[in-house]
């Protein structure tokens, strides 16, 4: 069943249907489809191996016990993620707890954004780092980002959900949702520029 | 003219493509005279299309092994899905 899980005749809708028609083999073949973007995600919030697991877990689990009620008008991808980024929220929050730091702890809506780093990249990264070195700076730049930031720009423009669907799944406002993108945005812009400028560059920053 | 700062808060929407097409050809005029801008503008992209083709790693092997015992059990327990309980959508 894997074969399938992995090419493009991968047929989500036809899959939910057998699988609610009572078709075990069905739910598997979706969950091993996406398990991998959802522990990804779930890791990305939680910053936890042992949380992400637990999320990745309740949730499929979660999906498995409600299948009824997805009604299909989403997909089921987005309808997954929903579900897991409740958990992997949960999750931060009891760690969070004892610093009593809340998630959507006001954040700072200034608008001057600045931009320090004005270089432009050297070549295309994905030409000049391996993967796992790739993996590990675009990892630590997502990482270092605020919680409020970080969960909207793995949403948004990692796992790509719509900005609606964002907001959404983190119950914030169409408005927040995209303050907060823009900020985590400009953010790994700059880290990652830091990174990834084209050497001697330097002297292009007159801002 | 627009100053930077008007072109930086448009910037998402800009990248997004869901401006009307008066305000984006504002942008684009600012971003074509405007050298910081089109840094920023052109590596802001970039950023996203770096993370854009990240494609994720298997779930390791025992993690993956442990979700899928977890939910045969589940299976098992319950039977086939749907039924009970109600989830909003």
């Amino acid at each position: 069943m894997s074969s399938s899980a992995t090419t493009a005749a991968f047929d989500e809708s036809a899959l939910v249907a057998r699988a609610k028609a009572g078709d075990a083999a069905a739910f598997s073949e979706l969950v091993e489809h996406y398990d991998r973007r959802v522990f990804r995600m779930a890791k990305q919030i939680t910053q936890n191996d042992d949380d992400a697991e637990d999320v990745l877990q309740e949730a499929f689990l979660k999906a498995y016990t409600h299948l009824d009620d997805f009604q299909g008008n989403s997909k089921f991808y987005t309808w997954i993620v929903r579900i897991a980024v409740n958990e992997a929220l949960m999750k931060l929050r009891k760690r969070r707890a004892d610093r009593s730091v809340p998630l959507d702890e006001p954040i700072d809506t200034g608008e001057d954004e600045v931009a320090r780093e004005i270089a432009v990249w050297d070549d295309n990264p994905e030409d000049v780092y391996s993967r796992e070195e790739l993996t590990e700076i675009l990892d630590e730049a997502v990482q270092s980002l605020k919680p409020a930031y970080r969960t909207v720009f793995v949403l948004r423009d990692i796992e790509e959900l719509s900005i609606e669907e964002t907001a959404e799944a983190l119950g914030l406002s169409i408005s927040a949702v995209k303050s907060r993108l823009l900020r985590a945005r400009l953010q790994l812009r700059e880290k990652l520029t830091r990174q990834f400028k084209r050497k001697g560059d330097d002297a292009f920053a007159y801002l | 003219m627009l100053t930077c700062k008007q072109f930086l808060r448009d910037l998402n929407d800009y990248l997004d493509e869901t401006l009307d097409p008066a305000t984006r050809e504002e942008l684009q005029r600012h971003v074509n005279e405007c050298p910081n801008c089109w840094v920023v503008c052109n590596t802001t992209e970039k950023t996203l299309q770096v993370f854009k083709g990240f494609e994720p790693q298997p779930v390791p092997k025992d993690i993956q092994t442990r979700l899928m015992a977890a939910l045969e059990k589940k299976m098992q327990e319950e039977g086939p899905c749907c039924k009970k309980k109600h989830l909003k959508e």
